[in-house]
């Protein structure tokens, strides 16, 4: 298997003032060379701690890892040093944020926000870094490139201000491109303009995405394989069509459940009742027992390992539950 | 682009700050041309014409030695501004690299520098420059390089405290998250969204450098008799006040007037550099522009 990325065993815990949070418990992730992998689950679930930990985002004085993140086959981004980890970041893999409007610094143009990445990363001349920006203002649609170059953030909309953030992130053509919640402060066309765009970009420069999300819409739209994370774990891996249609772990089939369905007038809309572990607490048995439906007194005691349904379909639950 | 630039350029030029600017330009000139302005020798002693009030040979009089005040404000201008600004350059060099490195790497830097920026806070500042002084010698160099130090753990506070609300914020993450030096992410990322309040914190600190060093001037410890300085001046003047209250007064209106044009420049400052406050017309023009359209 040669993987682009590779999650090993990854296990983040952070400090909080009231005692350690369990943030990411144990996960095992691959990314394939051109993929869109989804990262699906309900808030607090550990999703964008996964994200951050991949170019190590987080604060490092109030987190430990553990575990692996193999980047290209054989470099681990856990055991680089500062200067290896920015060439990495930017360059090799990039990440864009779910609100376009503070992810870019208001008192910069956005032309000089591109220029400077293309500056730190490569040997550009200012004239030819700030050719390659209009370029790429151009390629994420953005018109006229040679206006919006001069302008400000805060003089675009949301939707702009996030095809700016893509510009910037795929500007040194990284081979993975994370993107956490990319669609979920824009408005429903805008979102799929955006997603337009990202598979657009993707078949175009041949990159992985890693898309973040809690809205089964995305995942349906444009990705390749999904991943069911609760509670800090994955506890369903699959091909987009695998889940969907043949899902194995009680979460997911609740969760897709709970989707809107159009066409339905006047019914309920579905809920899973409960709420998630608190991420402080030790988990004894399976994380979704005490609101599984099929909970049964093993679930309780014993975490279920996983179990391969077919090659690319895993998942972790004791029971064989039919739909 | 031409166009755009000129646009940003006439937005800067608001009626206050041109004021501002026009009496700034005055001083300065007064200053640069002091030599060729000034009939009379700032230092020349005249005992016969002691303390006198404003005549033709003397426009604003003569101080208590019979110096001619005109040219001794003049030449005072030169002394006072250039030895404020200094003192302002000196703080702001040390105090806000020192800001933005204990803001944005916390931990053990941040608590070295922070406490050794208490310890000289501890102090009354003219204090601390006094012992400065007193230890490396007096003199204006000296006074200058003592307030300059005295005034850079203010500075460095404050830069910090506005790095610490700023380093918080997404862009500065996605700044990280792109590739960004620690060195690129607070200079150029940071530093522009802390400067519209350390611009004002420093047209302040202009008028606070004045009136130190004429405290530091009146003590003996600053300017050395009889170099001209605005604030040995007022100093001389206040013990002559009830007799020639002019020796006082004139340069205590050109201090005053002086801080208050730079305050207003640099409150104009402050707005040019926030871009959302900029490119707007006034709202009597934007009502205008409304009613107009409307027709």
């Amino acid at each position: 298997m040669n993987n682009l990325l590779s999650l090993q065993n990854l296990k983040v815990n952070l400090m909080s003032p009231r005692g350690i949070v369990h943030a990411v418990r144990d996960i095992n992730l691959d990314i394939a060379p051109g993929e869109i992998h989804g990262l699906v689950g309900e808030s607090g679930c550990g999703k964008s701690m996964t994200a951050k930990s991949i170019i190590r985002l987080h604060d490092e004085k109030k987190m430990l890892y553990s575990g692996k993140i193999i980047y290209d086959e054989n470099r681990d981004v856990l055991e680089m040093n500062k200067k290896e980890l920015i060439k990495v970041r930017g360059k090799e893999i990039s990440m864009i944020f779910q609100d376009p409007m503070t992810g870019l610094n208001p008192l910069l143009k956005i032309g000089k926000q591109l220029d400077e990445i293309l500056l730190q990363h490569t040997d550009m001349t200012k004239q030819k870094a700030k050719e390659t920006s209009l370029q790429l203002l151009e390629s994420v649609g953005i018109f006229p490139a040679e206006q919006r170059y001069q302008q400000y953030p805060f003089e675009l909309s949301g939707g702009m201000s996030q095809r700016v953030s893509i510009a910037m992130a795929i500007a040194c053509n990284p081979k993975l491109l994370i993107a956490d919640e990319p669609t979920t402060a824009l408005d429903v066309t805008v979102q799929d303009q955006i997603l337009n765009l990202l598979k657009e970009l993707q078949a175009k420069n041949n990159m992985s995405i890693l898309i973040i999300t809690h809205n089964f819409g995305v995942i349906a739209e444009i990705c390749d394989r999904v991943s069911v994370m609760y509670a800090g774990i994955i506890v369903e891996s699959g091909t987009v069509q695998e889940i969907f249609d043949h899902s194995k772990h009680p979460y997911t089939m609740d969760l897709i459940r709970s989707i809107p369905k159009s066409g339905e007038r006047g019914g309920k809309l579905v809920t899973i009742p409960g709420s998630p572990p608190d991420l402080r607490e030790k988990i004894v048995g399976c994380p979704y027992a005490p609101r599984c439906p099929y909970v049964d007194e093993i679930c309780k005691t014993s975490a279920p390992a996983s179990k391969k349904e077919s090659d690319t379909h895993i998942y972790a639950c004791h029971k064989d539950i039919k739909r | 682009m031409k166009s755009s630039t000129k646009r940003k350029l006439k937005s800067f030029f608001t009626a206050p700050v041109i004021v501002s600017m026009i009496i700034l330009l005055i001083v300065i000139i007064l200053a640069v041309f002091a030599n060729t302005i000034a009939k009379y020798d700032p230092n020349e002693i005249d005992i016969t014409s002691m303390l006198k009030g404003p005549s033709v040979e003397h426009i604003i009089g003569t101080d208590k030695s019979g110096r001619d005040m005109f040219a001794r404000l003049l030449f005072g201008a030169r002394t006072t501004l250039l030895s404020a600004f200094a003192v302002i350059i000196i703080s702001v060099m040390i105090g806000v690299p020192t800001g933005l490195i204990s803001g944005y790497f916390g931990g053990l830097a941040d608590k070295i520098l922070m406490r050794i920026s208490d310890v000289i806070l501890s102090f009354p500042c003219l204090l601390l420059a006094f012992v400065f002084v007193s230890a490396f010698g007096r003199g204006l160099i000296n006074a200058i390089l003592a307030l300059g130090i005295v005034y850079v753990p203010m500075l460095a506070k404050l830069t910090r405290s506005l790095v610490l609300v700023e380093k918080n914020k997404v862009y500065v993450e996605a700044a990280k998250s792109i590739g960004f030096s620690d060195l690129n992410i607070m200079f150029v990322q940071i530093l522009p969204n802390c400067i519209a309040t350390l611009v004002v914190q420093l047209t302040l600190d202009i008028g606070y450098a004045i009136l130190d060093l004429a405290a530091m001037s009146f003590l003996g410890l600053g300017v050395q008799p009889p170099t001209a300085d605005w604030g040995a001046m007022l100093e001389e003047g206040r013990i002559v006040i009830t007799t020639a209250p002019l020796v006082a007064i004139a340069p205590g209106i050109m201090i005053i007037v002086t801080v208050v044009a730079l305050n207003i420049f640099g409150d104009g400052v402050r707005s040019y550099l926030d871009p959302t406050q900029r490119k707007v017309p006034s709202l009597r023009k934007f009502r205008k522009m409304v009613g107009a359209e409307n027709e």
